[in-house]
């Protein structure tokens, strides 16, 4: 009996650690986190949004690095159809000292981000939407402040060579969204740094 | 006399050629690499998925140099399988394991498309650095973050032990 409860116990924890995070078709939470300008940034602040494109990103991580060309064409193209790009620092900084707030401020004026790229100080955010490694998307729809995960993966299927990028995972996904339409593919997994937590 | 020392010296670079090229790094797509994480004989197989930029797969790296020393002949077989890219990757791999000291069977992951195979390594593993893979036959045992030596050695031992 008691090996049965353990067991149990067991599968119950198991299940707990698979179910961390959001599902494709669960509601987010709103989060409040400084950008690199100085400023608070939410997602309710930007009221005529008709989603989002959430990347957990960082400055150290090659992939990452890889992929902030093409982070910055997305922001630039799906911006004005309704979808900005909101770039989420998730890593600790004590372990990675070029993921430190002064490290993304020069980054981005490096680089001319024209998105947000907020630091989760607390990293409560990251693990909320169950990201685990950068790059990491995760796309929102916004119905009247009411967020759905519509997409939840990688940028597209080359992080090497952009030019030889066969499948757009998610620029087909906005294009769906924007058609009114359900993404086709809602899911993919994505080759990146894991997140860096002292945990 | 002098021959022969110009024979010595002739000697001991092509002995210095042949155990560079001993360690020499092959680059391979997903479909290549995938028979080693599939053989079906009576080793244990320690599959490494890493790169020379991350700083959790750098440190982790010692443990597994020790336990390809201290299995040698237990039938346990590690391999580093590199996810680096850039320019000179090869000679820059070479160069890191050389001043690491790190002398277990190293490989280069060159597939940038990497959801398609990312599942096939592991249905667990979602892609993030680093990621072990532990396996004997159909047994496997798989650790996406960080491991320790004590918890690589309890996983080989636990498979080594099982019946065939």
């Amino acid at each position: 009996m008691k090996k049965v409860l353990i067991l149990g116990l067991f599968i119950l924890a198991a299940m707990g650690i698979q179910a961390q995070g959001y599902q494709i078709g669960d509601k987010a939470k709103d989060f409040k986190l400084k950008n690199v300008d100085g400023k608070q940034i939410s997602l309710a602040d930007y009221k005529d949004a008709k989603g989002f494109i959430v990347i957990f990103t960082c400055n150290h991580c090659p992939y990452a690095v890889a992929y902030e060309d093409r982070i910055i064409e997305i922001d630039k193209k799906y911006k004005e159809k309704g979808f900005p790009v909101i770039a989420i620092n998730p890593n600790d900084p004590e372990l990675y000292e070029s993921d430190s707030f002064d490290n993304m401020i020069v980054r981005a004026k490096e680089k001319r981000f024209t998105f947000p790229y907020l630091m989760d100080e607390t990293q409560e955010v990251f693990k909320r939407f169950g990201a685990t490694k950068t790059p990491h998307v995760f796309i929102l729809s916004n119905n009247s402040e009411e967020y759905t995960v519509e997409y939840i993966g990688a940028i597209d299927n080359n992080y090497k060579d952009e030019t030889q990028v066969t499948s757009t995972y998610v620029e087909d996904a906005l294009d769906a969204l924007l058609q009114n339409k359900k993404p086709e593919i809602t899911s993919t997994k994505a080759i990146g740094c894991g997140i860096k937590t002292k945990g | 006399m002098k021959f022969r020392y110009q024979l010595l010296l002739l000697s001991s670079l092509i002995i210095s050629i042949k155990s560079v090229s001993a360690q020499e790094i092959k680059s391979h797509n997903f479909n290549e690499l995938e028979p080693i994480l599939h053989y079906q004989n009576d080793t244990t197989y320690v599959i490494n998925f890493w790169a020379m930029w991350c700083k959790p797969c750098v440190e982790e790296l010692p443990e597994f140099e020790d336990i390809r020393k201290d299995y040698t002949d237990k039938k346990v077989k590690v391999i580093l399988v590199s996810l680096d890219f850039g320019k000179n990757t090869e000679d820059r791999l070479l160069g890191f394991l050389k001043k690491k000291n790190i002398n277990a069977e190293v490989v280069l992951l060159d597939d940038p498309d990497a959801n398609s195979w990312i599942g096939k390594v592991d249905k667990n593993w979602d892609g993030a650095l680093p990621a072990t893979l532990i396996y004997r036959k159909d047994e496997r045992i798989v650790f996406t973050r960080q491991i320790s030596y004590d918890k690589l050695a309890d996983s080989i031992d636990k498979l080594n032990n099982q019946p065939n």
